[in-house]
């Protein structure tokens, strides 16, 4: 290792941006200081990689309008409770007599729903590939314990057709961790292929401090050549996790899907199948995006085209306590992991 | 027997509860009298204190609501360097509390008295409406040693960091029993007497002393580094955690240095009495895992710094919300 870190402090090559499009990477790479062990020349830029970041004002303000409505409850995952939406965020709509629960897995909403059957529970189900299969095994759970009083809002999406869509937009990126999780789900291939496309070296890493200077490491040796390498292999199969696969291609078909501060990506996202759509909640045409704040810059940051200390709002008006915009609510955005850990690059 | 309201009216229902239950368990001579208040010797100076417990579940691995109230007093107490004495209870009931689980819920709160050197000399009883919940309040009086000053804002630079045990054991176990999680993580919740008697016994100079509650190892070390106008630096290496507990972590996305304990501490001490400290908590009643964890310096004033595992650097952030699983 002690190599490895030697070998990074000492480069003085040409400037390298490397960006990691997991959010649990942009949490670990803070975590473990790895951005003190690398020169000035190496930038490792957090794409759009939290699922909470990406999500866009339209279906904040859908779950805002489903939790007043008369008996619906929507549950969430904690971190997208505080997500401003073009007027207020699920905890504002909350505070103000609307019906919002927090859960820890999708399936706590079964014994919700069994429990009130007259009232309708709304998960809202954003995630990447990762999360998918979960939605999948709560659908059966579901149907199989005949519970009709759940609905899933939808803001599912996938991660190589982004990838490709940062690669082809001008964002001038040298290399890619590869997100973590995902690839456990999908396997290494996919990134092979997006490798191949654009030229690029695609590192598949895990989580710990040695992995991620590994991959750093990686990507800087393999600069200029197209290849996944994939040094996670006690968890990241070539092929993945085919059942979980299998569950969400049962359940789910893909669809274009709306990223905030990208716009519509084509076959970007993932909707329930026509058999299906008696669990959705209106998750169709959620596309529009407000910026709360207009001087908020998370669309640039989440395509790499600005870092958070860049923006006008960062650490003023816009800070964990009071965020403005997606990037500072999450745990796992890159506005959040600067400002906590005072990073500067 | 389940409580009912007719417990907490303050007649014949609540004289029986106070004398088969409390005064059965909590029996000492200041209590035995019943009087409005228990009057007992005094000192120079007292240490006083108060908390409230509503932990879910009322049982878990490792200790129950009973010995988590009377130790989170007690800690708190001798976190300022006084010897605690006395401790007066309140407890809240809901309707349809079951009275055997108040016998054992009492019975563990003598327990764990009798192991920290505590009378408990008051006590009051309300019953409310609801579903069957326990709810305690102690408060806590302790005679400060003369000579004794230890405050957040006593570090100075050169200071060791140490900390008792390993961190979260409480937080993990109080999780796992609510997401119906198998393992064998247990709760560590202790009554820390024995440790700070052996520091104080051998000469140690403390200059900041707290029990790792909420907040965890994090919160603690924020708190002295602003009271003090300086920095703390932590080895992440020399943290000690429990296996069970780092996996538990790992896979809820939680970190062991925001979770909360309830039989540990964490001690600055003299730079030159490292050392001896570390072997007088090692040698002490729960402090088998002690570690050296980090320096007091002044290298960013106000903040606490993070030498990682791998050799970076990081800021070691306030705990700011809720720790939450995270969804990818």
């Amino acid at each position: 290792m002690t190599d490895r870190k030697d070998f990074l402090k000492a480069y003085s090559g040409e400037p390298l941006r490397f960006m990691e499009v997991c959010g649990t990477h942009t949490a670990e790479i803070s975590r473990n200081g790895i951005t003190e062990l690398l020169p000035p020349e190496i930038s490792l830029i957090s794409g759009p990689g939290c699922p909470v970041c990406v999500t866009v004002t339209d279906y904040i303000d859908r779950l805002v309008w489903l939790a007043r409505q008369p008996e619906t409850t929507v549950v969430s995952f904690g971190d997208l409770l505080r997500v401003p939406g073009s007027r207020e965020s699920l905890a504002d709509a909350r505070a103000d007599g609307g019906s919002v629960k927090m859960a820890y897995s999708p399936l706590d909403i079964l014994k919700m729903a069994k429990s009130e059957p007259k009232r309708t529970y709304v998960f809202a189900a954003v995630g990447f590939e990762t999360t998918a299969p979960v939605y999948a095994v709560l659908l059966e759970n579901a149907i199989a314990q005949g519970i009709e009083n759940i609905r899933l809002l939808t803001s599912l999406k996938t991660m190589p057709p982004v990838i490709d869509w940062v690669c082809g937009n001008g964002s001038r990126i040298d290399g890619f961790l590869a997100p973590g999780h995902v690839s456990v789900i999908t396997g290494s291939h996919v990134f092979q292929k997006l490798a191949e496309k654009h030229g690029l070296p695609f590192v598949i890493a895990g989580f710990d401090g040695e992995q991620l200077l590994a991959a750093v490491y990686t990507l800087v040796k393999c600069r200029g050549r197209a290849g996944a390498v994939n040094l996670y292999r006690s968890a990241v199969t070539e092929e993945g996790n085919k059942r979980a696969q299998a569950a969400v291609e049962h359940f789910f078909e893909p669809c274009g899907a709306a990223w905030r501060g990208i716009g519509i990506i084509p076959s970007s996202g993932l909707r329930l199948r026509e058999a299906y759509a008696r669990f959705d909640a209106g998750s169709m045409g959620l596309d529009s995006d407000r910026e709360h704040n207009p001087l908020c810059r998370c669309a640039q940051i989440l395509t790499g085209a600005q870092t958070p200390v860049s923006c006008p709002l960062f650490g003023t008006e816009c800070t964990p306590q009071h965020p403005q915009g997606a990037c500072m609510v999450s745990a796992e955005g890159s506005c959040y992991q600067y400002a906590v850990h005072h990073r500067k690059r | 027997m389940k409580i009912t309201m007719a417990h907490g009216s303050g007649g014949k229902e609540t004289s029986g509860l106070i004398s088969e239950i409390f005064a059965h368990y909590f029996d000492n001579p200041v209590l035995a009298r019943m009087e409005d208040s228990g009057i007992v010797d005094g000192a120079e100076r007292i240490a006083l204190t108060t908390d409230s417990f509503v932990v879910t579940p009322l049982f878990f691995p490792g200790g129950d609501i009973g010995r988590l109230s009377i130790c989170g007093t007690v800690n708190d107490l001798l976190m300022s360097g006084a010897v605690p004495r006395y401790l007066t209870c309140g407890f809240i009931l809901e309707e349809g509390a079951d009275t055997e689980v108040l016998k054992r819920v009492a019975q563990s709160m003598a327990q764990t008295a009798n192991e920290a050197g505590v009378s408990i000399v008051a006590g009051d009883t309300k019953v409310i409406e609801g579903n069957g919940g326990i709810y305690i309040n102690t408060a806590g009086v302790g005679f400060v040693r003369s000579g004794i000053e230890i405050g957040a804002g006593n570090c100075r630079g050169g200071d060791a960091v140490l900390v008792s045990g390993e961190l979260g054991d409480h937080h993990a176990a109080i999780l796992s029993a609510r997401m119906q999680i198998e393992n064998t993580i247990r709760s560590d919740c202790a009554p820390l007497n024995d440790m700070v008697e052996a520091l104080i016994k051998n000469g140690i100079e403390i200059h900041a002393m707290r029990d790792i509650t909420r907040g965890g190892l994090a919160t603690i070390a924020g708190e002295f580094a602003r009271a003090s106008g300086c920095c703390i630096e932590l080895e992440e290496k020399r943290l000690p955690v429990n296996e069970q507990v780092k996996a538990f972590c790992g896979i809820l996305g939680l970190d062991p240095l925001y979770m909360g304990n309830e039989g540990k501490m964490a001690v600055v001490v003299a730079e030159k009495d490292e050392q001896r400290a570390l072997q007088c908590l090692k040698e002490s009643r729960y402090g088998e895992n002690a570690a050296a964890v980090g320096h007091v310096t002044h290298r960013e004033n106000g903040m606490v710094l993070m030498k990682t595992a791998i050799g970076g650097t990081r800021v070691v952030p306030e705990l700011m919300g809720e720790g939450l699983p995270r969804i990818c």
